[in-house]
């Protein structure tokens, strides 16, 4: 154990005790007379602890040993500074216990509060499973009571059934009783000669037919089936024959339907749209097999099976192309309603005809425009798009390439109006750059000449603020352009939502922007400027390419003045 | 719309002859034939007692007076006054008694159902049928006359027994499936033969005239079954009423149920038109006032019943009066207990019984409810003109109402006091009406086709 940490072991047992009466320790501890004891112990305990001696080495034995001041002072100072160490240790260690003792409270406090959730999670266990418990019960209660009812039910229908039974046969015995009855009342009332059953009539009348009456015979009982049945063959008869005329005329409506669909079906085919189709082969295959049926017309009327079966297949199939079909056309309907009247609300025969002068007038326009911005459309529509248009004039009166060119041309607008924005957003950015840049050089021109000033003495923060100062300028000038041009790229498919992206991209990773009258001015003459660069290169690119040398060239000329930040309002 | 003067009558026993010439009535004991044009009377009979059913015969040349008590008949020729016959059925009694569709033969059933007695008045023959069946329509004539469907019960069993009316020989003999047979229809074509069990038992059975079984129907167990049953015209339709409160129509092709017709009493199908009867406002002044107002308190119903009444065409979503009947006695006042085709077949007419202020009518060619008729008090009988579709109905009030598919209206029958109209019957042409109250009737004349037609229209646009 070294004689430190003894020390500083003693120092942290008796620590408090001597803080709190170190001069009546000390006056006890030395008096005049014992200042040589003192000394001597002092030393002893000092030299224990691993202190050099306070005495100085004696010159001889016999010499007195001799305080050495600078020792003793040395000692104390040690001492000092050890006692120092100590009560900053003692202080960490206290404050550690605080800290320590707070966390336990806290942690004591946690343990309550989660015990107590445990207990409340529990008691409400306890309650569910109360409650599960009595539901279990209740259920199988009404489980019983259902059970009991059904058994009530069956016993009542089984008392229903053989009263029923005893009913009917209690019924069939006065039913009996009452038959014999009556046969005896019959004998009775019949037997007796009864004179008065009797019919007074002054003369006869001859029939209503004319005829004399006959004998009941043979021959009359055979006559009277022959009469019935000839009445039911009639009735069979007249009912077969309606029967015949119904199915005449069904399988009229058949043909007729047949006939119609035909006709409705074959023309489509001959539209591109048709044609397209996947199961044209198998509609014409239909057809022409259908053809051959309708020279076999006469067979229809034998009503055979095979026949029967043939026509209704075919109708069915017909049937079926026929809904597909017109499901198809009412999708498109919708569709068409869809994208095409976003913003009416109703869309009638006269709201049509209405909107299609609209659009011839909107046509009309529209070509004027396109002519004037042809070279525009060029670089940022298809070539598909220009035959679009091409084919929109010569076939301009149908609505659907209306409503389709209506749609371009607003998409063309958006895209149009986004291109401006962003280029406006880009002029913005240089302007910005410019005014930044020339706010750097301001800057740099006073650092320079401070550095000038300073060189000897603040030789690291002006190279730490040159660097500062490089990383600033590389992320305005070469980050944030890259992202822009990327952006730019990204453009000419998806138009509406990427420039507001870029652009608040922008804003946010420039410092505050310079007023926006300047800006929104020089973003006019910017437009003119980069159309005069975009006509640079006009038919012979495709399309991406144009796109691509298009964002390049707006980059490079964006970029230029940033290479040259004190001219870049210049060149824009 | 004109209407004759009121003549007496008791029993509601009046008449028009087949042919339409001839209008027959009872009086107490006197029965008297009018000339249905003159109204004069031609000639006038009298019984031996009070008459209780009167028929013609089907050639219009005989009339029967039946009189159940004293066990006669009588019959009166209309070409000799001074002929007459008079048959007796001596201590067997007399329950019924209806002419063969020849005219020639008298069927008169004895008390107790013994027997069938069959008198003709060509020869002195006698027939006997025993074992009828005591029962709702026990008896049926095919429309052509030549056939008689009789139920019978012999030995805890029923049995249908087709007869030729030429000469009554028995045709065919069959047992029925059936519990408790209630009643045998023949179609109007005369070749099927309808026969239901009794409201215990759902069971239609069809007969074809050669005795063979052509379909069973049952549309339910357990609960109360049919209660009334109709052929369309056409015999196309068999229209079942049954105590559920529902129609259901037969069709005579497969024999299955083509469509059922249901009675609720809330209607809320915006196509169906609700004609409601309702009091018109009498006109201040004349006689109202003059009444003590203690009187016309005293008797509001006799003069609602009097009142002029009009109808409305009510907004749809609308609930009809019902009746709740009373579930613990017999024969419940529920279900349907009216059934009538129009002639043309084109429309039903129904009446459900808890239901018992409205009359029904549906389309039969689109199956639908088409009209319904709410008067103002229950409905007593319907009618529909044999000639077109009209329907005649009364409520016991002194008023007749018409419905044809142009409209309907109501008419009250002029004269003094009440003259409350419990039964109506058509003249076979359709231009007259006769309504029989209690011991009056009088003849209501109705325009012409042509005029009708605008005079329905004219009310149509003011009901």
């Amino acid at each position: 154990m070294s004689p430190s940490s003894l020390y500083s072991q003693q120092v942290l047992c008796s620590s408090i005790p001597l803080s709190k009466n170190v001069h009546s320790f000390f006056s006890a501890f030395c008096t005049e007379e014992n200042i040589e004891q003192s000394i001597s112990y002092l030393d002893q305990e000092l030299t224990t602890f691993g202190f050099p001696s306070l005495y100085e080495e004696p010159k001889s034995k016999e010499a007195k040993k001799e305080l050495n001041i600078v020792a003793v002072l040395n000692c104390m100072n040690e001492l000092l500074v050890l006692q120092r160490k100590n009560l900053l240790a003692q202080e960490n260690v206290e404050t550690q216990n605080l800290k320590l003792g707070s966390d336990m409270d806290h942690l004591q406090s946690c343990y309550a509060k989660l015990k107590e959730q445990l207990e409340a999670s529990r008691r409400e266990i306890i309650g569910l499973q109360e409650r599960d418990r009595q539901l279990q019960c209740k259920n199988r209660n009404l489980h019983q009571l259902l059970k009991n009812e059904k058994d009530e039910v069956q016993k009542l229908q089984n008392i229903i059934a053989s009263r029923a039974t005893q009913y009917n046969h209690d019924m069939k015995r006065k039913e009996r009783e009452y038959n014999k009855l009556k046969e005896r009342l019959h004998q009775l009332v019949m037997n007796k000669k009864d004179k008065k059953i009797a019919m007074d009539v002054l003369n006869y009348v001859g029939r209503a037919d004319g005829k004399r009456g006959s004998w009941r015979t043979g021959k009359t009982e055979a006559r009277n089936e022959d009469e019935m049945y000839k009445i039911l063959l009639n009735d069979y008869e007249y009912r077969q024959k309606q029967i015949l005329m119904e199915n005449a005329e069904l399988k009229k409506v058949l043909q007729q339907m047949k006939k119609e669909m035909i006709s409705l079906l074959s023309p489509q085919k001959k539209t591109p749209r048709e044609r397209a189709d996947e199961s044209t082969g198998a509609v014409i295959s239909d057809v022409e097999e259908d053809g051959g049926e309708l020279s076999r017309e006469s067979m229809w009327d034998l009503s055979c099976e095979t026949v029967r079966e043939q026509l209704t297949n075919s109708i069915r199939k017909q049937w079926r192309i026929l809904k597909s079909h017109v499901e198809k056309l009412d999708n498109q309907v919708s569709k068409v309603n869809l994208e095409g009247f976003n913003d009416e609300d109703v869309i009638s025969r006269q709201d049509h005809e209405q909107e299609t002068e609209k659009l011839e007038l909107e046509i009309q326009q529209c070509k004027e425009m396109i002519k004037t911005q042809q070279q525009l459309l060029q670089q940022q529509l298809a070539t598909a798009c220009d035959d679009d248009t091409t084919s929109l004039l010569r076939d301009c009166y149908l609505l659907e390439e209306k409503e389709r060119l209506k749609e371009e041309w607003s998409l063309f607008k958006e895209q149009k109006k986004n291109f401006e924005r962003e280029r406006r957003s880009f002029t913005e950015a240089a302007i910005r750059l410019g005014l930044e840049r020339k706010a750097f050089e301001e800057e740099r021109a006073s650092w320079l000449k401070q550095q000038f000033l300073n060189m000897t003495t603040f030789d690291h923060p002006n190279s730490e603020n040159v660097k500062l100062f490089s990383a600033f300028s590389g992320s305005s000038d070469q980050d944030n352009l890259p992202v822009h041009s990327k952006q730019r790229q990204k453009k000419p498919p998806s138009t509406s939502n990427g420039s507001p992206v870029c652009t608040s991209k922008m804003t946010k990773s420039l410092p505050a922007s310079p007023t926006l009258d300047s800006c929104q001015t020089r973003s006019c003459v910017s437009e003119h400027s980069s159309v005069s660069v975009l006509t640079v290169t006009p038919e012979e690119m495709k399309p991406d390419q144009v796109g691509r040398e298009c964002t390049s060239q707006t980059w490079s000329v964006v970029s230029r003045p940033g290479a040259q930040p004190g001219c870049s309002v210049d060149a824009l | 719309m004109n209407f004759s003067e009121v003549f007496k009558l008791s029993s509601l026993l009046c008449k028009f002859s087949p042919d339409g010439k001839y209008l027959a009535s009872c009086v107490q004991y006197r029965l008297v034939v009018r000339d249905v044009s003159t109204l004069q009377i031609l000639q006038l009979y009298t019984c031996l007692d009070q008459v209780q059913h009167m028929e013609w015969s089907a050639d219009s040349l005989f009339i029967l007076c039946a009189m159940y008590k004293r066990g006669l008949v009588q019959v009166w020729s209309l070409e000799q006054p001074e002929w007459h016959c008079k048959i007796d059925e001596g201590s067997a009694g007399l329950v019924a008694s209806c002419w063969s569709p020849d005219g020639r033969h008298i069927l008169n059933t004895t008390e107790f159902h013994l027997r069938v007695t069959v008198w003709s008045l060509c020869t002195k023959s006698v027939s006997y049928i025993k074992y009828p069946k005591a029962c709702q329509q026990g008896m049926a004539f095919t429309r052509d006359g030549r056939y008689m469907a009789l139920a019978e019960r012999r030995d805890c069993k029923d049995f249908v027994s087709i007869f030729v009316c030429s000469d009554w020989q028995l045709l065919r003999h069959f047992d029925t499936d059936t519990q408790d047979l209630a009643g045998v229809e023949w179609a109007p074509n005369g070749c099927v033969l309808a026969v239901w069990d009794s409201c215990l038992e759902y069971k239609v059975l069809l007969y074809s005239l050669d005795g063979r079984l052509l379909s069973v129907y049952s549309a339910y167990e357990w609960s109360l079954g049919i209660k009334s049953v109709a052929w369309s015209p056409s015999s196309q339709f068999l229209a079942i009423g049954s105590y559920d409160g529902k129609v259901r129509l037969l069709n005579h092709v497969t024999w299955k149920m083509t469509t059922e017709f249901g009675h609720p009493a809330a209607i809320s199908n915006p196509k169906t038109v609700v004609y409601r009867e309702v009091e018109k406002s009498p006109p201040p002044g004349l006689g109202h006032l003059s009444l003590p107002p203690s009187r016309a308190g005293a008797r509001p119903l006799t003069n609602a019943a009097a009142s002029e009444s009009k109808y409305e065409v009510a907004s749809v979503p609308i609930s009809l009066q019902t009746l709740k009947p009373a579930a613990d006695r017999a024969n419940p006042r529920m279900g349907v207990g009216m059934l009538a085709f129009s002639p043309d077949s084109y429309f039903l007419a129904t009446r459900n019984d808890n239901i018992p202020n409205a009359v029904w009518v549906w389309d039969i060619q689109k199956l639908r409810l088409f009209v319904v008729l709410e008067q103002l008090c229950p409905v007593r009988s319907f009618q529909w003109d044999p000639q077109q579709p009209r329907l005649a109905i009364c409520t016991g009030g002194n008023k007749v109402y018409l419905w044809s598919p142009a409209g309907c209206v109501s008419v009250q029958v002029p004269g003094e006091g009440d003259f409350p109209v419990l039964a109506l019957c058509w003249h076979s042409s359709g231009d007259s009406l006769a309504l029989l109250g209690k011991d009056h009737f009088c003849l209501c004349f109705l325009e012409t086709s042509k005029d009708v037609g605008a005079a329905f229209g004219r009310r149509d646009s003011c009901t």
